[in-house]
């Protein structure tokens, strides 16, 4: 029952989403032949706006769109004249989405190690250390890594591949360059609520009853810690698999980045629509999944007074 | 009924014990016990002293020197750091140690700002958010509703709502904060909604409810000292993410807009110039952004440990 409820509301969410995205959309001055404009004799211009449905009044563009959005449908791209927007996004999540695991998987293995390393050695030289890692990690943003990370690997020592995409080794920088600051806030996080688990008594508990460090740390500590860690990667998760602009540009990567930002200076609706659609999607189930997993990291939360 | 104990059984006790029992420190408060661990805490008076540093140098860094932050000089360009120019200029003649502390005013303030309403609203939304989930029908739908607002302001491109406020307000540095503010608490507000689910399960919460304790004294004494850790980590991550932000959409065109700086237009600015040797463009604002990061870790971490009386020496 929880999940057909939690299945109506999440089309209720993607459906206004979409609404006001459309109109915020629609009230920004433009035209995605704006530039055509001055070349194109007028009927030329007039038949085109009519193939997107341009030249129909505002309400009815929005009910055409809902309901070739019921039927999956994003239409058809208006930049890329043969392609429809379930194309571009087809052909470009493996590449974003691959990327975006990879940056996550990282971040989460070295930052929960870091965190941890640097929670049992309170106030000693490891947990110095890490936190000068951590800050350097987020002060030193993807779009600055990545540059130096392609002239020292790639350039001057010749170690991997890049400006192109396709095996492992081309995705080793991007993904080092995306995995860096979220690597670094996951350690702080885990560094935090480590050190407020380590202080509870039953870590002294099990302590005394002659349980070993390690046992302690896995079985009691890190996973009554990583709540913080797991709310934190939710929304991130859905930003980085749905693709990032900049990393994606520096590296010629192909995949769906781009679409989220050139869309818009295009004022190439059924791309900004269909972006936004496709990440509200995976936003909703993400942040649906986070909150179900909150109980089987910690049984004792309790979502809804029903007890779900 | 026998009486089994009368007075003439008690004797007075020996006067000099009779002070055994007076706590000899008064009571300080939590928050006076705070401030007076802080200030003991080393880690956190250097973060604090650093950032009034950081706060004073933005204020009056740029007229301890007789060059403007967009004045250009094109017979003295690419110059390194010298006792002229202290940190150098950019290829554009421009003095950058003016130029850094002139940024400093728009990124400080970007970044104070985001850290202000990630405090205000992602606190207040997500704290109320987890503390209202499982309390009736009422409790659920206060949770079930701020949440898809969250979910909302996530979904919609962000770039667009730029774009739309660049319509109805003036571009410039009011625009990118109110841009940045509208969607930038919404990570915060799911951090702490995570935590106070957690915490209000934990067994002294439930006891302290179960004795009759207010909601405003368990929000106050149990829940908020318990998130203060994390809320903190989290503020000190968005102020450069705020800072990271503007810099996005400058490089879009959509930011400060030249000839005015800010550490993120700098950093992306010396982007095409470090390779060649040129150090001092990406050094001198990457370095301020991470004294900025370390005061604020250093001073948060000094918060943290002296709002833990297990962590107290």
């Amino acid at each position: 029952m929880y999940i057909v409820k939690r299945f109506i509301t999440m089309l209720v969410t993607i459906w206004v989403i979409a609404s006001l995205t459309f109109l915020i959309m629609k009230l920004i001055p433009g035209d995605p032949f704006a530039s055509d404009a001055d070349v194109l004799p007028e009927e030329v211009v007039e038949n085109m706006r009519a193939k997107y449905n341009l030249d129909e009044p505002i309400p009815v563009q929005y009910i055409l769109y809902l309901k070739n959005l019921a039927m999956l449908d994003l239409g058809p791209s208006i930049q890329s004249e043969t392609r429809t927007v379930n194309d571009l996004l087809a052909d470009g999540f493996p590449a974003s989405a691959t990327l975006g695991i990879q940056a996550i998987v990282v971040a989460l293995i070295f930052g929960l190690l870091l965190g941890i390393i640097a929670a049992l050695n309170h106030n000693r030289l490891l947990d110095y250390v890490s936190m000068v890692f951590a800050i350097v990690g987020i002060s030193v943003p993807s779009f600055i890594l990545a540059p130096l990370l392609i002239n020292f690997f790639a350039v001057k020592w010749g170690l991997l591949p890049v400006a192109s995409w396709g095996t492992f080794q081309h995705s080793v920088l991007p993904t080092l360059a995306l995995a860096v600051t979220p690597l670094a806030v996951v350690a702080r996080f885990m560094r935090s609520s480590m050190l407020e688990v380590m202080n509870q008594n039953y870590i002294k508990t099990a302590d005394a009853k002659g349980l070993s460090s390690f046992k302690i740390v896995v079985s009691h500590g890190i996973r009554n810690a990583i709540l913080p860690v797991v709310s934190f990667i939710g929304p991130l998760f859905v930003a980085l698999i749905t693709g990032t602009f900049v990393i994606e540009k520096i590296f010629a990567i192909p995949g769906i980045g781009k679409y989220f930002v050139d869309s818009i200076f295009n004022r190439d609706y059924p791309v900004i629509m269909g972006t936004t659609v496709f990440f509200s999607t995976i936003l909703v189930v993400t942040l649906f999944l986070i909150d179900i997993s909150y109980r089987f990291i910690d049984p004792r939360i309790k979502l809804t007074s029903k007890g779900d | 009924m026998v009486k089994v104990a009368n007075d003439s059984l008690f004797r007075p006790l020996d006067p000099a014990k009779q002070q055994s029992d007076v706590i000899e420190r008064p009571s300080l408060g939590i928050w006076k016990e705070t401030f007076l661990s802080v200030i003991k805490n080393k880690l956190a008076v250097i973060g604090l002293v650093l950032l009034l540093s950081i706060i004073f140098l933005a204020l009056f860094g740029p007229a301890m020197v007789p060059y403007s932050a967009s004045e250009q000089s094109l017979t003295n360009t690419n110059q390194p750091p010298s006792s002229e120019h202290w940190f150098g200029t950019d290829d554009l003649g421009r003095d950058m140690w003016s130029r850094t502390w002139q940024g400093a005013r728009v990124s400080l303030t970007i970044g104070f700002v985001a850290a202000f309403v990630d405090l205000l609203l992602g606190v207040i939304v997500g704290g109320v958010s987890g503390y209202m989930a499982g309390r009736g029908k009422l409790g659920d739908r206060v949770d079930n509703v701020l949440m898809r607002i969250v979910e909302i302001l996530y979904g919609i491109p962000y770039l667009l709502v730029v774009i739309l406020l660049m319509v109805v307000m003036e571009p410039g540095i009011t625009t990118i904060i109110v841009a940045l503010s509208i969607t930038g608490w919404v990570g915060m507000a799911r951090i702490i909604r995570g935590q106070i689910l957690q915490l209000k399960s934990q067994e002294y919460v439930l006891a302290a409810e179960k004795l009759g304790t207010s909601h405003t004294k368990i929000i106050t004494r149990h829940l908020l000292p318990n998130t203060l850790g994390i809320i903190i980590i989290n503020l000190t991550f968005t102020i450069p993410t705020a800072i990271f932000a503007e810099a996005f959409l400058s490089f879009l065109g959509l930011g400060v807009q030249a000839p005015f700086a800010s550490w993120g237009t700098m950093t992306n600015d010396a982007l095409g110039v470090i390779l060649s040797g040129q150090w001092w463009r990406l050094f001198f604002p990457a370095f301020m952004i991470a004294m900025t990061m370390f005061a604020f870790n250093a001073f948060g971490d000094g918060i943290q440990d002296a709002l833990d009386p297990r962590a107290r020496k």
